[in-house]
Parts: structure tokens; C-alpha cells; sequence
């Protein structure tokens, strides 16, 4: 895709966890030299608007509309998404290293 | 928020045996608000877990209750629960369905988790999370502890209220 990449934080306020996933995004942005101020942050406040935007829980990151973690057949709908961590622990969000990878090949795709 | 020293709403609900429990019952009795699909309760569950096994010869209890709405949250059924159950168990605490909602909205619940410490006369002594970090298994639900050790000496517990973080409870739609 030509141009300034859309890199989106989806996210839904019954989960505690889009500060810190915004962070981390923010954080893996400016690790690999781009703009951590890029990042445009939505919030799914209803079960329609969730549907329509394909949200399967909270934070979801996307470039491009691309989810950075596919869901796989994970439900549509408001809820907290669960993650692991690389050495297997649960966690409501990405683990740092495999985000800045996930980011990294979509950037560069 | 239930106020720390008052007593606690009764209720009698089901695990996913199909046994019955309320709030009162040896030395103390832990209850925690939990469910399947957060993170963060998922994330505190072996340290809530082992809490139950290391107070267990103590006269402890620890209840897990899961209060979330299963008709949008079909993860939180109390089919799932049986499922999870028999999958990862056996469990050293029973895992309790409050299909009403009404237990949930008696204790003021406002996560998953949210732990509430009762002692023997079922008064709160301690209530919200299990200790500083979900991330940190280190931390080892370290708040529960301290505040079981002193209700277990008959001692008031000094940070008795710390704030419950975790998923919204997911209220039923009115």
C-alpha cells in the first residue's frame, strides 16, 4: 500500500489494558524509527459498532486493516483479548518482542 | 463498595458439581469474582489456586465465582465452566455459578478478579486485588496473603482495601 501506513489501536474500555497496549505500540514505533504519534486509537463503545468493525476484543492492533495478531475464528464482539506471552504466560497484552516483530513485517510489507 | 467489617451478603449457589456454598465456613473463606475469557483473571488463577492449597490446612476456603453474562459472553456458560473444569482440574477451590447476577451485585463486584476476604463471622477484612501485578507470578497473590495471615492471628489487616483490576464484570443488558 502506497503511503503513510494507518496503524490502529482498536479498543474497548471494559478492559483495563489499551493504556499500556498503546504504550507498548508506541514504544515498539519508535524502536523501529517510526512515529509513535502515528498511531490513531478507536474506541468500540457498542456491540453494533463492534461488529462492524470486525473486533474480536480488546486492545486489537491493525495496519492497514490487517490484524497484527490473527484472531482466527475468535468471536466478534466486546470483550478483552488474551495473549501470550513468549514464555507462555497469559496476558491482556502482545508481548513487546512479538509485537515489534508483527510490526516490523507489516511495515515493511 | 461493601465496607471492610461488615458482613457479607449470604448466598447458596452451585459449583459446577453441582454442591452447593455460601459465603460463611471455617476460619476464613476467600471469595473471588472470576471467569473464563479474561485475561487477567487467567492470569492470577494458579496464584489464587496455590493460595487455596497452602491455607487449605488452615480452614481456609476459597470459592471462585463466576457471575458474567453467558448469553453474550457464551465463554463465562455454565457448560464452559464444567468444561474448563474437567479439563484443567481438579481445582483446590470450587468454581460457583451466579447466574443472577445477584451475588455479584450484592458483593458490588466490579472485575474479574475481584478477591473479598471474609472471616470466620463472614465480616470482610480485606477486598480487591490479589496483589500489585498480574504480570509478575513473583508477587504471588502477596495481598491475600498478608491480609489471610493477619485475619488468621485475629489481626486487623493494615491495607485493607486495594483497587480490583481486571475485566468488567459483564452485567446482564437491563
Amino acid at each position: 500500500m502506497a503511503g503513510r501506513p494507518l496503524i490502529e489501536l482498536l479498543w474497548w474500555d471494559g478492559c483495563p489494558s489499551h493504556p499500556a497496549a498503546l504504550a507498548e505500540l508506541r514504544a515498539a514505533l519508535a524502536e523501529l524509527g517510526a512515529d509513535p504519534d502515528a498511531v490513531v486509537s478507536r474506541e468500540l463503545r457498542t456491540d453494533d459498532e463492534a461488529g462492524e468493525a470486525r473486533f474480536v476484543g480488546s486492545p486489537t492492533i491493525r495496519v492497514d486493516g490487517r490484524d497484527l495478531f490473527p484472531p482466527g475464528d475468535d468471536p466478534v464482539g466486546l470483550t478483552c483479548r488474551v495473549y501470550r506471552r513468549r514464555d507462555g504466560r497469559v496476558s491482556p497484552t502482545p508481548d513487546p518482542d512479538d509485537l515489534r516483530t508483527a510490526l516490523e513485517e507489516a511495515l515493511n510489507a | 463498595m461493601i465496607d471492610i467489617g461488615s458482613v457479607t451478603p449470604g448466598f447458596d449457589l452451585p459449583d459446577t458439581s453441582g454442591e452447593r456454598w455460601g459465603p460463611v465456613g471455617g476460619a476464613a473463606t476467600v471469595i473471588v469474582f472470576t471467569c473464563n475469557h479474561c485475561p487477567y483473571a487467567l492470569a492470577w488463577h494458579d496464584r489464587l489456586l496455590a493460595v487455596a492449597r497452602d491455607y487449605a490446612d488452615r480452614g481456609v476456603r476459597v470459592l471462585l465465582i463466576c457471575s458474567n453474562d453467558a448469553e453474550r459472553y457464551p465463554h463465562d456458560s455454565f457448560d464452559a465452566m464444567r468444561d474448563r473444569v474437567e479439563r484443567e482440574g481438579p481445582w483446590p477451590a470450587p468454581y460457583l455459578h451466579d447466574e443472577t447476577q445477584d451475588v455479584a451485585r450484592a458483593y458490588e463486584a466490579q472485575t474479574t478478579p475481584h478477591v473479598f476476604l471474609l472471616d470466620a463471622d463472614g465480616k470482610v477484612r480485606y477486598q480487591g486485588a490479589p496483589d500489585a501485578d498480574h504480570g509478575d507470578e513473583s508477587l504471588n497473590a502477596g495481598w491475600l496473603r498478608e491480609a489471610l495471615d493477619l485475619t488468621l492471628d485475629g489481626q486487623p489487616v493494615v491495607d485493607a482495601l486495594t483497587k480490583p483490576v481486571g475485566c468488567s464484570i459483564k452485567w446482564r443488558e437491563a
